[in-house]
């Protein structure tokens, strides 16, 4: 069986959700500590047959119940605190900067290049091991939240705003990012995924992404085109320039579809055509249940053919 | 000794320390420090701040700030702690009168703006551990 990509801070593979899985770990033990000790003073109170020491029991209550509580919160906001300028700061100058917006209830990722072009995809997010990224976040409707658990903490997108956000992928791997706001019905259904690899082989994915769509001549572009996909969609190379929904260009590369809700298998790409509003409450794109199983072949082909 | 109502119908205009509105000052002064300090991060980093830049005039603002709210925070501290310590050992008040007033008033005073010197601090403690605008 196929593991699904990791979505878990305590399984990080990057520094920041290293800091903050250390984090919880020291909040969740101080915690059980604390836990034990109110739980033992009230065992001890219980069963202490003799009446207490007045002026030992004045000072349990100043020291136990105002100065330990008051040390110990200052300790964990000093280091929660402590860990903020370092997680903050931008990525070094040169860093590859992605931006990201949220749309219900997807992902519009666009690579800024060296040359100063800027390259979109979708739903998909590569990013170079061992390297600081600097991403641009925003939003073209509600408030949406970019999160990666496995490499990072999370930021809002908030329509209007440009946020930003440094990460810094220490383990190659495919990872699950989510958003973490709830922004309407299909929330839970607004994932992406991340792979995180070497940098060879991230500079050879994002040469592969600048090339124009082939495949022209497949008969499944003549379907994408009849059907007017191309008035949402793009595809890099076509007549098909739409902004409304995902880009397309290099679709067929990409491990999941429908904002990483299914496995990118034809199967899959059939029923998430002709059953969108089905796989996808609130989707914008209209379900094209009249599409004939001809003409779904030959259209499923194409896309898959987009690598 | 008159009963309790008797005194307290009796009682005489109260100086502010005997009012309940003395014991709001001590939050009071942390949530003015804590909008003022929130309000002048704010507009600074939005308006002035930029990348990496030294953040002196805010941290100076933020100085002055903390120590007007921390200096009117131990008097209003002390000043409690005299009115719950003046006359008898406290027991427990149940009576609208002065004589049990003043006691209660000044000891919840006392707690509320030793927390209150905890907050402000901690308020501090965000801009010491946490310099930049990023």
């Amino acid at each position: 069986m196929n593991r699904l990509p990791s979505q878990s801070t305590l399984e990080n593979a990057g520094e920041g959700a290293r800091q903050v899985a250390e984090l919880f770990y020291a909040m969740t033990i101080g915690g059980a500590v604390i836990w034990l000790i109110v739980i033992g003073l009230a065992v001890y109170a219980i069963f202490q047959p003799t009446r207490h020491n007045a002026i030992k029991t004045r000072l349990l209550v100043i020291g136990g119940g105002a100065v330990f509580p008051t040390i110990v919160l200052t300790g964990l906001l000093s280091y929660g605190l402590a860990m903020l300028p370092d997680l903050q700061r931008p990525a070094p100058e040169g860093s590859q900067v992605i931006e990201v917006a949220g749309v219900r209830w997807w992902w519009r990722v666009t690579y800024r290049l060296p040359t100063g072009d800027r390259i979109e995809t979708a739903n998909e997010i590569h990013l170079p091991v061992n390297e600081a990224v600097e991403f641009k976040l925003t939003s073209e409707d509600v408030i949406h939240t970019f999160w990666i658990p496995s490499i990072g903490g999370k930021v809002d997108m908030i329509p209007g705003r440009e946020n930003r956000l440094k990460l810094f992928p220490t383990k190659v791997g495919h990872y699950r990012g989510v958003c973490a706001e709830f922004c309407g019905a299909a929330h839970a259904q607004m994932s992406f995924d991340v792979i995180v690899e070497t940098r060879e082989e991230f500079d050879k994915w994002l040469s592969q992404l600048q090339t124009p769509a082939a495949g022209q001549s497949h008969r499944g572009h003549a379907v994408f085109a009849g059907r007017g996909c191309g008035a949402c969609h793009s595809i890099r190379g076509t007549s098909s320039d739409g902004v409304v929904g995902p880009d397309l260009t290099h679709v067929g590369s990409r491990r999941s579809i429908g904002a990483a809700i299914l496995p990118n298998e034809p199967a899959n790409l059939k029923h998430w055509i002709r059953n969108t509003c089905e796989v996808k409450p609130g989707v914008e794109m209209p379900s094209f249940e009249a599409i004939s199983s001809d003409e779904l072949d030959a259209l499923v082909d194409y896309l898959g053919s987009l690598r | 000794m008159s009963k309790p109502m008797e005194r307290h119908a009796q009682s005489e205009p109260r100086p502010m320390r005997q009012q309940l509105w003395w014991i709001a000052l001590g939050p009071s002064i942390w949530a003015v420090h804590f909008l003022a300090c929130y309000l002048t991060a704010a507009i600074w980093c939005e308006k002035f701040a930029s990348a990496g830049s030294a953040n002196s005039p805010l941290w100076w603002l933020i100085g002055v700030y903390s120590v007007i709210a921390l200096v009117g925070l131990i008097v209003v501290s002390v000043m409690s702690f005299r009115s719950f310590r003046r006359g008898d050992p406290p027991v427990s008040y149940d009576f609208d009168d002065p004589h049990e007033r003043t006691p209660f008033l000044g000891f919840t005073a006392y707690l509320l703006s030793l927390l209150s010197i905890v907050a402000t601090l901690f308020t501090v403690l965000v801009f010491l551990l946490v310099r930049s605008c990023d």
